[in-house]
């Protein structure tokens, strides 16, 4: 009788592993569809703990390798079946796996709602139960101040300038509805259309628009890009702090692409060790460089490493030329190396190649070129760098806690239900079904958006109803 | 003197529209019922506009003819007009609206009261209502002294208590319609701790007949189909009469604007809460001062009459500045006044004191239904006054009351909007407060309430038999289009491209065609050659009613079972109900203006007290946790 909630229960941005909790009634059938081990969900025996990996039952993407907890009701902390995905990438493979559980028919848990359903169940008892209504209070109230930060500036402007859009077009087909004698004038089907149209390319535009909001859900994509041994692995190691990618004095033994996840101030961000971009004969190598293209194409942002104790060559002008027009960072590397001289000329060189392009500052919202002197063996300019990342992305910082990453995918979640009903309501009309349809998608998008706002339609119909249109005997 | 005139199950105060319903109901339930009017021949008045029906109005009155009310048949039997509305606009705001002879329409239902078993009327106003220690009904007390002994009592006082008519700067004590008013009941309730509010309400002139040029004007006829309000009344086959549009004009707002002064609303002389929907004429000029022009339709009283009402022309002008604006309008220059416009302020009680079943919280036995609850209307008069009517009975046999919730009807929606969200003026209801309204329609109103009339046991058994029928009907049709395949033959191919539709290549359901907006039921008899008898020529009444329903169901299926799914969540929490001892003021967690609302109020479920205004989530979530704590310890 309870829905299934998902929630992502280890703490936003920090560990190499998470948590990912499943509670309801379909629980079970929500992870057996994602989940592809030796067991199905039901063959496994209850508070064992199996492995297997998370795949995209659409895309039949492999998302990662996870250990998964099944818990059957009434012996759990929710007395409701209970399944527990411990996955082992970070935050962003975590982001992406409650995306798809959320795809997959679970909703994502309010906050102490695990608490709540435990009570509600009869597992705390009475002393227990005034903390948790506590708890319920404390959690609402800050959950709706995420939702207040968050709603504030341009997006709640965007959703509430296409939620009154919807009420006035709502009113507009109801008025004539409730008062068909009236000389107002008739709304038709094609004008509905239009506008219903219309708002959902709003929305539409905010969805992708939401950069912040995308941000912080899916993280920034970040590609390390120079010639062979420049220290590209060596900063990526810095960076996420293990020695993953294999470090070597020979050019090219990254011969594939390395990527990483890692929290930088609190961003999730990936990041993508390229094998170079120079001219080779070697098959292996050609592919490395193909897909080093590939992934400069979609980076976010585009690490450039130049080493201080050679000039820059051909190879380094070829990658420079690649990026051009990109939110850039260039790094020159090996400071310690070489003269201080060699490292002005480089500074110089590329001031050439980029001519009038303002420097980047902390005041330049996040454009312009940046360039940082660093010593990646030695450690120096790492923070510089992780600064400058953090700056360029999220000028106004960011709240690093899950209530605020929740909140932010229901909204999306909103969002979307709201553009599918539009797009309910536009093949409605154009099915050639009678206006009243077409209305009661309309009606559902307004709802939708006004669970981001907190408004109801009903009441909100009839103000506008009475104080737009002159009816009555 | 005071005297005991009389013994009784049920006494209603005031046979109005909400009345002459509640009297019925309890009389036909076998309540020894009583029904007082200060004047006789004012029973079933309609004292504004001459029709019944119209959006969302016509679904109530087909409901309560589901549920065994009047007002349908007595509607059927005195139209002289009847119109479907919103024809166009999908089936769920399909409307049903007709104009009657007023005079017959009362002559009718005081007729059908007179009759009835177990019911007496008698002409008496009402001063007292009269509860014992343990605050329970024991009886009413009249005018002249008169002492009625009873256990339950509805009030069903319309516009009457302390009424007061405003014309201009001329006000007065009076009821609707010329009537003497109810002066002295409001104390009564007030010594009851009843609260009472002030509303204001308005009808507009009424002009003799032969004083217009309809020439000017434009003729407004009824539907050539009829389609009766009750599921009982078979054909109707009648004469009907036109209605007729005519506009104001700048000459007419200029009138009004050069008087505005003279108005008692912008004078501040009216302090009583008038409806937004049902603006007076000033009031729309002032408004909406852009319009050139508002619609008037003039609307015959009845056919024995030459009396025509002005819909759209209400007002509280002062009289000689009606009569020079009404002369302004196209058709109506030397219009002759018969009746004034005037508006009247009247008590009324906060309809946040009922329960869903309507009666008073904290008095036993006492209920109320119609204006008296804040809302406005016959229509919604009559629906409420159905279920007082009922539930009054049902509580003094012992039985559980008759609550009809949102999902299904709109006279639960009413009730709920009344009960638990309150008015701050005189309620109408639309189509755009059903949440639900493609289930609500007024063409399913016997499928979704014959059964419960039938419970509650105003619906006969030979009513109820064929309503099973039909339904048992419908169902078997509804199958056999689901399952019956067409193979893509050349027959089929052709009658799809005569009606404009796609050929097919592969066999096809029945179903599957009728789903296609351009193929009606009617024309897929071409390609369907196993339909029943019944349904194979429109051969009666039931006919229409059967194809009718199966059309609906099949052709819009997909947004009838997703409003289905949306019924089904709600019923979650309409399904917990709040046991009635529980003590909001020591519940931890709730806040302090949702602790008041929940005690004032008592809703009877979650859902209930998830509509209330002041109560959050983060309420409903504490609530929630109490009473799972509650009957987990039970």
């Amino acid at each position: 009788m309870y829905e299934t909630i998902a929630a992502i229960s280890t703490p936003f941005g920090k560990g190499g592993i998470g948590i990912i909790r499943l509670s309801g009634d379909e629980a079970f059938e929500i992870a057996d569809r994602i989940f592809k081990g030796k067991k199905t969900v039901k063959q496994m025996k209850s508070h064992t703990v199996n492995y297997g990996k998370i795949e995209d039952p659409e895309t039949s993407e492999i998302l990662d390798e996870v250990l998964l907890t099944v818990m059957k009701a009434p012996n759990t902390f929710t007395r409701e079946n209970v399944a527990e995905i411990n996955c082992h990438g970070g935050t962003v493979v975590l982001l992406k796996i409650m995306d798809l559980l959320l795809r997959e028919g679970a909703r994502p848990a309010q906050p102490g709602e695990f608490t709540r359903r435990a009570f509600i169940n009869g597992r705390l008892d009475l002393s227990q139960a005034e903390a948790v209504i506590d708890i319920i209070n404390a959690k609402t109230s800050e959950s709706s101040r995420a939702a207040v930060g968050q709603l504030e500036g341009n997006l709640s402007k965007r959703i509430k300038e296409a939620r009154s859009k919807l009420v006035e077009l709502i009113a507009h087909i109801e008025v004539t509805v409730d008062y068909p004698e009236h000389d107002i004038e008739d709304i038709t089907g094609r004008q509905v259309h239009a506008s219903g149209e219309a708002v959902r390319e709003q929305l539409e535009s905010i969805l992708s628009g939401f950069e912040r909001g995308r941000i912080i859900r899916e993280g920034i994509n970040i590609v390390i890009a120079g010639k062979p041994n420049v220290g590209k692995s060596s900063l990526l190691n810095e960076l996420s702090g293990k020695n993953r990618a294999i470090v070597t004095d020979i050019p090219g033994t990254t011969r594939d692409i390395i990527e990483e996840f890692i929290d930088v101030r609190g961003i999730p961000v990936r990041i993508i060790d390229t094998a170079g971009i120079r001219e080779t004969d070697d098959p292996v190598e050609v592919i490395g460089v193909k897909r080093a293209e590939k992934e400069i194409e979609n980076a976010d942002l585009i690490i450039v490493m130049l080493d201080a104790s050679t000039d820059m060559d051909g190879e380094d002008k070829r990658i420079i030329e690649k990026v051009r027009d990109r939110k850039l960072i260039f790094v020159i590397n090996k400071i310690d190396e070489a003269r201080q001289d060699r490292t002005e000329i480089l500074e110089k060189r590329i001031s050439e190649i980029y001519g009038e392009e303002p420097a980047y500052t902390e005041k330049s919202s996040g454009n312009g070129i940046k360039i940082i002197k660093a010593s990646v063996k030695n450690r120096f300019g790492i923070g510089e760098i992780e600064d400058t990342i953090y700056g360029m992305f999220l000028k106004g910082g960011i709240e690093g806690n899950s209530e605020v990453l929740i909140t932010n995918i229901r909204h999306k979640d909103l969002i979307v239900s709201a553009v599918k009903s539009l797009k309910d309501a536009a093949s409605a009309y154009e099915g050639g079904l009678p206006l009243d349809f077409i209305t009661i998608d309309i009606r559902n998008a307004a709802g939708y958006l006004g669970q981001i706002t907190g408004e109801s339609v009903s009441e909100d119909v009839v103000q506008e109803i009475f104080s737009k249109f002159c009816v009555g005997k | 003197m005071e005297y005991v005139a009389g013994e009784y199950d049920v006494a209603v105060v005031g046979a109005g529209h909400a009345g002459c319903e509640a009297a019925l109901a309890s009389a036909r339930l076998g309540c020894r019922t009583i029904i007082f009017s200060i004047n006789l021949d004012s029973i079933a008045n309609m004292p504004c506009n001459p029709n019944v029906g119209g959006t969302a109005k016509g679904h109530l009155v087909r409901e309560l003819d589901a549920l065994g009310g009047e007002m349908g048949r007595c509607t059927d039997k005195t139209f002289i007009q009847s119109k479907i509305l919103n024809s166009a606009k999908g089936p769920a705001v399909f409307s049903l609206r007709a104009q009657v002879d007023r005079r017959k329409y009362q002559m009718e239902m005081k007729n059908t009261l007179e009759l009835q078993e177990n019911l007496d009327i008698r002409q008496a106003e009402i001063t007292d209502i009269i509860i014992d220690d343990q605050r329970k009904i024991a009886g009413v007390r009249t005018h002249t002294g008169a002492l009625y002994n009873c256990r339950a009592v509805i009030l069903t006082t319309g516009t009457y208590l302390k009424g007061k008519i405003i014309i201009g700067d001329v006000s007065f004590s009076g009821g609707p319609d010329g009537l003497f008013p109810a002066n002295r009941l409001s104390e009564s309730l007030k010594q009851c701790g009843i609260e009472l509010m002030r509303f204001k309400t308005g009808t507009p002139a009424r002009i003799n007949r032969r004083s217009i040029d309809f020439s000017k004007m434009t003729e407004q006829p009824g539907d050539d189909i009829i389609v009766p309000f009750s599921f009982e009344s078979g054909d109707i086959k009648k004469e009907q009469v036109s209605c007729w549009l005519t506009y104001t004009n700048s000459n007419t707002h200029k009138v009004i604007r050069d008087n505005l002064h003279r108005s008692p609303l912008f004078g501040g002389m009216i302090e009583g809460i008038g409806p937004r929907y049902c603006p007076s004429i000033e009031d729309k000029v002032v408004r909406f001062s852009e319009r050139e022009s508002h619609q008037v339709f003039v609307e015959p009283m009845g056919l024995g009459t030459q009396e025509m009402y002005l819909q759209g022309m209400s007002s509280s002008l002062p009289e000689d500045v009606q009569i020079e604006m009404i002369r302004t309008l196209a058709g109506l220059e030397s219009a002759k006044i018969m009746r004034s416009a005037y508006a009247i302020e009247y008590d009324c009680i906060n309809p946040m004191q009922l329960d869903l079943s309507l009666e008073f919280k904290n008095i036993k036995g006492l209920f109320s239904a119609g204006q008296i609850n804040g809302s406005s209307g016959y229509e919604e008069a009559a629906a409420q006054g159905l279920i007082a009517g009922i539930n009054a009975a049902l509580k003094l046999q012992g039985k559980a009351p008759l609550v009809l919730d949102r999902s299904e009807a709109y006279i639960g929606v009413l009730i709920d909007d009344l009960v638990t969200k309150g008015t701050n003026e005189p309620y109408r209801i639309m189509t755009s407060r059903a949440e639900y309204r493609l289930l609500l329609r007024q063409d399913n109103a016997d499928i979704r309430l014959t059964p419960r009339g039938y419970e509650a046991g105003l619906i006969k058994e030979d009513r109820y038999k064929r309503f099973l029928d039909k339904k048992a009907k419908i169902n078997a049709e509804i199958k056999r289009l689901e399952s019956t395949y067409v193979a893509p033959d050349e027959n089929v191919n052709k009658f799809l491209a005569k009606s404009g539709s796609t050929p097919v290549k592969t066999g096809i359901k029945l179903a599957e065609l009728l789903r296609r907006p351009e193929i009606s039921y009617n024309a897929l008899a071409e390609i369907d050659k196993d339909r029943p008898d019944y349904l194979k020529e429109a051969s009666s009444d039931s006919y229409n009613a059967i194809i009718e329903q199966v059309s609906i169901a099949v052709k819009y299926e997909g947004y009838i079972k997703r409003q289905m799914q949306q019924v089904e969540q709600f019923k979650k929490l309409e399904k917990k109900k709040i046991p009635q001892d529980i003590d909001y003021g020591t519940i931890y967690g709730l806040r302090t203006e949702a602790r008041q609302k929940l005690g004032k109020i008592r809703p009877e479920s979650v859902g209930q007290a998830s509509r209330i205004s002041g109560v959050s989530p983060a309420d409903i979530s504490v609530l929630l946790c109490i009473l799972e704590n509650r009957s987990g310890k039970e």
